[in-house]
């Protein structure tokens, strides 16, 4: 059962965007979302929509997948259509009753603002699908590190993330445990009200916690005993090095924004 | 540096903070290059304590203790003491660091800034002397306890250390993962002359030392081959500590009366003890 869950939502295959340099790939998602709120215009999120669909055919990840992303949004971005449907100011009246007052210029922004967010949730989960959780840790810990020299600790917030991961199933495997052990003595987790069910958790997180502050300890002494002091003076067995894929894949997203802004000053629509 | 002592504890105290009894008092021992040690006693008996200040993991409350000629007390030493003595503890999943095997492996290589290509090598070989290369991309919560263990040995072998210390590596697994990391060990001893510090509970692995230090209320009691230490059955008992079942076996037998030798271990020495004392004439010839 534990063998197969998967961390985060990457998903495992091999792709040209699964190879790009994880550095790369935050910086290029950080481009996606700055032309995302440069967009104006239809022809604006036509070009994202197509960059979006071009991106996930090239990375082999199943479109289902990026729709997946949005479910937990629906909420979100439903209310921001019929917020922004209902309450924009606009000259074009499309239908009007009682004190319910549709304009075009309220549909179109409504329409776009919706898009954006679609687009912002579909972009981002693009590089958590292609990117494994540890090579967006390492990535980070060197995009960050020139924030050192203030004092921010990228290194330690990159191992805390790795570590974070390899002790997830840990934890999964142990919690399967605890739970059995205390099912077997007569503990109920599954019926009774809400409060009565949180409730029976603490039994289950008490231990839990316990165990997990005992791994710490147990952890830190093993790391230290391994010479870990930190990251100063630390070398790392995966390099990461750029390709000409990062190049490219660089020069394909500086023309998309590029395009993103002219379609906003040049096309009519 | 090469000596004749690999480790040296000379008369080493230790307390605990805030608390008022010595968790050790007085420890004196020499542990040669390419011994097998093993340190053998009860819960709370301090081995582990033991165990902690040969890595400078602790540091004695009085005494010194000298590992490979460098003294734990020196603090601008201990990285260079804890890359000759790795240190394996009792549970195999809080020392893996990494989220895959060959990543952890090279986890204290990181630590001592070795360049990446150097270390590729230094991660196969120590992988394959502990026969795990096949797991190399695998992910730690998918092996055994005892492949897990054998993890964390290759992860120390990669920083090519003079010692290994073990404390209590076997008490978490079952009866085949002990064999497994065991014999890794063992081999790894006589093939590389890795020192080796073992600690544990288990009487039939203390019998394959070159030498057992007893220790209870955290001082040596007794100490010496197997053969002699296990000779003191009633000592033994007295500490609440077994004997190999063999050893105890050899012992109801001589006190029917059957001639039998002290010192035997295994089941293969008490059978030739027993055929010896049963057919004199048959042995003889």
């Amino acid at each position: 059962m534990l063998n197969n869950i998967t961390i985060g939502q990457y998903y495992p295959v091999d792709s040209p965007v699964h190879r790009l340099d994880p550095r790369i790939k935050l910086i290029l998602t950080i481009g996606f979302i700055v032309s995302v709120f440069l967009a104006q215009s239809f022809s604006g999120y036509v070009l994202l929509f197509a960059f979006i669909f071009f991106v996930s055919r090239l990375s082999r990840v199943p479109f289902r997948m990026l729709l997946k992303g949005l479910k937990p949004l629906r909420i979100i971005i439903i209310l921001t259509f019929f917020l922004n449907l209902f309450f924009t100011q606009g000259e074009n009246v499309w239908v009007e009753f009682w004190i319910i007052r549709i304009t075009r210029e309220a549909f179109l922004q409504a329409l776009f603002y919706s898009l954006r967010l679609i687009f912002l949730v579909a972009g981002t989960s693009l590089l958590t699908l292609t990117t494994s959780p540890v090579a967006l840790a390492d990535g980070l810990e060197i995009l960050l590190s020139p924030l050192k020299k203030i004092h921010f600790p990228a290194h330690e917030l990159a191992m805390m993330m790795t570590i974070a991961l390899r002790f997830i199933p840990t934890l999964l495997e142990e919690t399967d445990k605890i739970m059995k052990a205390q099912m077997a003595r007569g503990a109920d987790f599954e019926s009774g009200n809400l409060i009565s069910r949180a409730r029976a958790m603490v039994p289950l997180l008490v231990p839990l916690f316990v165990s997990a502050f005992r791994r710490a300890g147990d952890l830190a002494m093993a790391m230290e005993s391994r010479c870990y002091h930190g990251g100063e003076g630390r070398t790392r067995l995966r390099s990461l090095k750029l390709t000409r894929a990062d190049l490219i894949a660089c020069l394909v997203v500086a023309g998309f924004i590029a395009l993103v802004v002219c379609s906003g000053l040049f096309l009519p629509f | 540096m090469q000596t004749d002592t690999q480790i040296d504890v000379k008369d080493v105290s230790f307390t605990y903070d805030g608390s008022s009894a010595p968790a050790l008092s007085h420890i004196q021992t020499e542990i040669r290059p390419g011994e097998f040690v093993a340190i053998l006693g009860h819960n709370g008996s301090g081995k582990s304590t033991l165990a902690k200040l040969l890595n400078a993991l602790y540091i004695p409350t009085e005494g010194n203790v000298v590992v490979c000629g460098y003294d734990t007390r020196d603090e601008k030493l201990v990285w260079e003491i804890r890359r000759r003595a790795g240190m394996i503890f009792q549970n195999p999943d809080n020392q893996i660091v990494a989220t895959v095997v060959k990543e952890d492996v090279a986890f204290g290589l990181e630590n001592l800034g070795i360049p990446s290509e150097e270390m590729i090598p230094r991660i196969e070989s120590a992988l394959s002397a502990v026969r795990m290369n096949r797991f190399a991309d695998s992910a730690p919560h998918q092996l055994s306890g005892g492949q897990k263990q054998r993890v964390a040995i290759a992860g120390i072998l990669a920083m090519e250390p003079s010692v290994i210390i073990a404390d209590e590596a076997t008490a978490m697994l079952d009866p085949s993962g002990r064999k497994e990391v065991l014999d890794t060990i063992r081999m790894l001893n006589r093939s590389k002359g890795i020192t080796v510090i073992w600690i544990t509970h288990f009487m039939e692995e203390a019998a394959l030392a070159d030498r057992v230090l007893v220790v209870t209320d955290g001082s040596v009691r007794l100490t010496g081959t197997p053969a002699e230490v296990f000779g003191h059955v009633d000592a033994m008992r007295e500490m609440h500590l077994d004997v190999p079942h063999m050893t105890a076996l050899a012992d109801e037998l001589r006190r029917e009366g059957m001639p039998i030798r002290d010192g035997v271990l295994t089941v293969e020495d008490l059978a030739q003890e027993v055929e010896k004392a049963l057919c004199p004439l048959k042995s003889a010839t």
